[in-house]
């Protein structure tokens, strides 16, 4: 954004989104963080010990699947997916979430604070607070907190607290802004573990480096068994971080096409989505600019979604930056099309996805269905369905048909 | 030197400290702003800081979230409080600074130029923009300053020496010095490093040093007063407004007022 440039060195920029828009009480956290997050990341015994973490907690690596049948129904393009749903925990989360525990033990920091929205990133930071020993404080809207409740026992088990957000919509959003506000009055001794590729620099940075395992990942097992790279990558947009995970590996192998899907909630014309940049406008939101759903007087307005994880009205500045310069493209899938993911999955392939990831699965059911059979295209499983399983029975009316 | 700078110096030579309150534009109507800024003129405040209501208000407690409700339930906008501002600018004595203090989301949806011009519109000398930090604000400053509007920094516990010293050379009108780590609202008392940080700021400060956050009583409005040029006052005065309570309004005005001498 030329405004918003000045004199002053800007930080965290992917084009002209992302920047650092918070409290001047925060300040010094960011440039702590950011000075931890460099030097950790120099450090190999910092790498290894994630590894270690990552391999023998989490389970990683995660397969490459090959999804015959899914492949065979659609009569297009061989699908793969990066089963990221059989992780520890249930989904990419995680990845980000310990990277994160670790990080803040560095600082010295043994207190933890987050905003969850379908609560997979909210079981993750619990999960990895439990492992290492750190008090848990977890924000989470009262939609939400309806939606996911098996999810919040289990944060409870986990020994997190976990606090409903009764204003705005009790969505993501609004839990994001009730974390803030407990960072902003504990940051002296809080770590506040961001769960999406989102917030003030250097949050998109970290969070994207600790996905980035996903696509790494991913880009060796289809060389291994394709002997090539993809043709098309696809992940489902939240805030953006299984996506920018995935993606930020294949950047620069132009020939590999990127796809994000968006949540088109009722339908983009109903104007109850959480499709940011399908229905967007720059903006500044929890310490980003981005594309965010906004009126006309710059008041954020609501997300809508089947799926908890999805329902935010942004999408991280990376993401922003990979539509502004062509890289990648972002297409919606409304809750109807979510819900058809997630039984073809079940059905074609013995896999319920999240709610999350059936975005994806049906947008690549589509995108497949139009290309060649010699061609390649993988999908991020972002995470398993189990979560999501007592919302899709009330939406398919009590039964399955 | 900006309005807002003059008229709280002339404030301080007479002997006393700066008092701005709080408000948030349409808690009661955008029709109370009015009689609202009239009020607080009489009263006398040394200016007037008048908050925009938003829907993700970060940097703020309860009473002034509750009160942004209730304004955005009333339709407020900042281009009507801006419109509604400059209705009855001519009744606001020339010395009286208003300022506006906006998450920085609707003054971008508004247009940066077209915002800085309805604020001389309305008469408006210096704005306030909470998730704004020093980083960021380069492009924005400069048109400020052009316009003669100020663009008051905050500085917050949690700044070290050298960013102090980098806010206090580029805030303009006056620092907002927040007291507390954490959100606006009533606060029962202050951290006992608070003295030390505000004289050592006000020490660097080429600008006056205001305190703000938390400051609800006129003990607190007196205790503050002492290391500094004045205080805001916020959750207080939306609380009092909201509960008809002018006469706890005036109380707080008159304890920037007094015994300020006896203290130093
Ligand atoms: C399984 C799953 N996938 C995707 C998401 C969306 O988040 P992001 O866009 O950051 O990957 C979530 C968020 O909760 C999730 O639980």
């Amino acid at each position: 954004m030329e405004q918003m440039s000045g004199s002053v060195k800007q930080k965290g920029r992917y084009g002209k989104f992302g920047g650092q828009y918070v409290p001047e009480t925060l300040m010094s956290a960011l440039i702590e963080l950011e000075a931890a997050y460099d030097d950790a990341s120099q450090d190999p015994t910092f790498t290894e010990e994630l590894d270690y973490y990552l391999r023998d907690f989490v389970g990683r690596e995660t397969p490459l699947y090959f999804a015959e049948r899914l492949t065979k129904k659609i009569g297009g393009a061989k699908i793969y997916l990066k089963r990221e749903d059989l992780n520890h925990t249930g989904a990419h989360k995680i990845n980000n979430s310990i990277g994160q525990a670790l990080l803040a033990m560095r600082m010295g920091k043994r207190k933890i604070v987050a905003e969850t929205g379908a609560g997979q990133h909210g079981v993750a930071t619990a999960t990895a607070c439990a492992l290492f020993g750190l008090d848990c404080i977890i924000f989470m809207g009262k939609e939400d907190v309806r939606r996911q409740e098996l999810n919040v026992f289990r944060m409870e088990l986990l020994g997190a607290k976990v606090v409903p957000v009764e204003k705005g919509s009790g969505t993501l959003k609004d839990a994001v802004n009730e974390a803030l506000r407990y960072w902003v009055a504990h940051v002296e001794d809080t770590h506040y573990i961001l769960g999406s590729a989102l917030g003030p620099h250097p949050f998109p940075r970290i969070v994207r480096d600790f996905q980035r395992v996903i696509g790494v990942e991913t880009r060796r097992q289809i060389l291994e068994k394709e002997g090539r790279l993809p043709d098309a990558v696809v992940a489902c947009i939240g805030g953006g971080s299984n996506a920018i995970g995935m993606f930020h590996p294949f950047v620069k192998d132009e020939k590999v096409a990127l796809y994000g899907v968006e949540a088109a909630g009722s339908g983009i014309g109903t104007g109850l989505h959480a499709a940011a940049i399908a229905g967007g406008k720059e903006g500044v939101l929890h310490g980003a600019y981005m594309y965010i759903l906004q009126d006309e007087d710059g008041f954020i307005q609501e997300a809508h979604s089947i799926s908890a994880g999805l329902d935010y009205p942004a999408v991280g500045p990376e993401h922003c930056h990979l539509y502004d310069i062509g890289r990648a493209v972002y297409t919606s899938v409304t809750d109807e099309g979510a819900l058809a993911g997630l039984r073809l999955l079940s059905e074609t392939e013995g896999i319920i996805p999240a709610l999350e990831s059936a975005h994806a699965i049906q947008y690549v059911a589509e995108l497949a269905k139009g290309m060649r059979p010699d061609e390649v295209v993988v999908v991020c499983l972002s995470g398993r369905g189990d979560k999501d399983v007592q919302t899709v029975r009330d939406a398919l009316g009590g039964g399955t048909r | 030197m900006n309005q807002v700078e003059k008229s709280i110096r002339s404030c301080v030579e007479q002997g006393r400290k700066a008092f701005v309150p709080y408000i948030m534009a349409g808690d009661g109507g955008l029709g109370s702003l009015r009689d609202k800024v009239l009020f607080l003129q009489d009263a006398g405040a040394t200016a007037i800081e008048i908050g925009i209501p938003f829907s993700d208000p970060v940097a703020d407690g309860e009473t002034i979230q509750q009160a942004g409700e209730r304004a955005l339930a009333e339709g407020v906008t900042l281009r009507a409080v801006l419109q509604s501002l400059q209705s009855f600018k001519k009744e606001v004595k020339p010395e009286m600074p208003l300022l506006i203090m906006s998450y920085l989301n609707p003054i971008l949806a508004y247009g940066m130029d077209a915002f800085v011009q309805s604020l001389r519109e309305s008469g408006v000398s210096g704005l306030i923009i909470p998730d704004l930090p020093l980083e960021e604000s380069g492009h924005i400053k400069e048109l400020l300053t052009e316009n003669g509007i100020a663009l008051i920094q905050l500085v917050s516990l949690t700044s070290d020496q050298k960013r102090m010293a980098a806010i206090a050379e580029q805030s303009t009108g006056f620092i907002y010095a927040v007291t507390v780590n954490g959100i606006t609202g009533a606060r029962e008392g202050f951290n006992e490093s608070l003295a030390t940080h505000l004289q050592s700021l006000k020490s660097i400060s080429p600008v006056p040093v205001l305190a703000g956050f938390g400051i609800s009583t006129p003990a607190h409005v007196e205790q503050l007063s002492i290391h500094t040029d004045g205080v805001i006052v916020g959750s207080a005065i939306v609380d009092a407004f909201d509960n008809g309570d002018t006469a706890r309004i005036s109380q707080l005005i008159e304890a920037s007022k007094t015994k300020m001498r006896a203290a130093h």
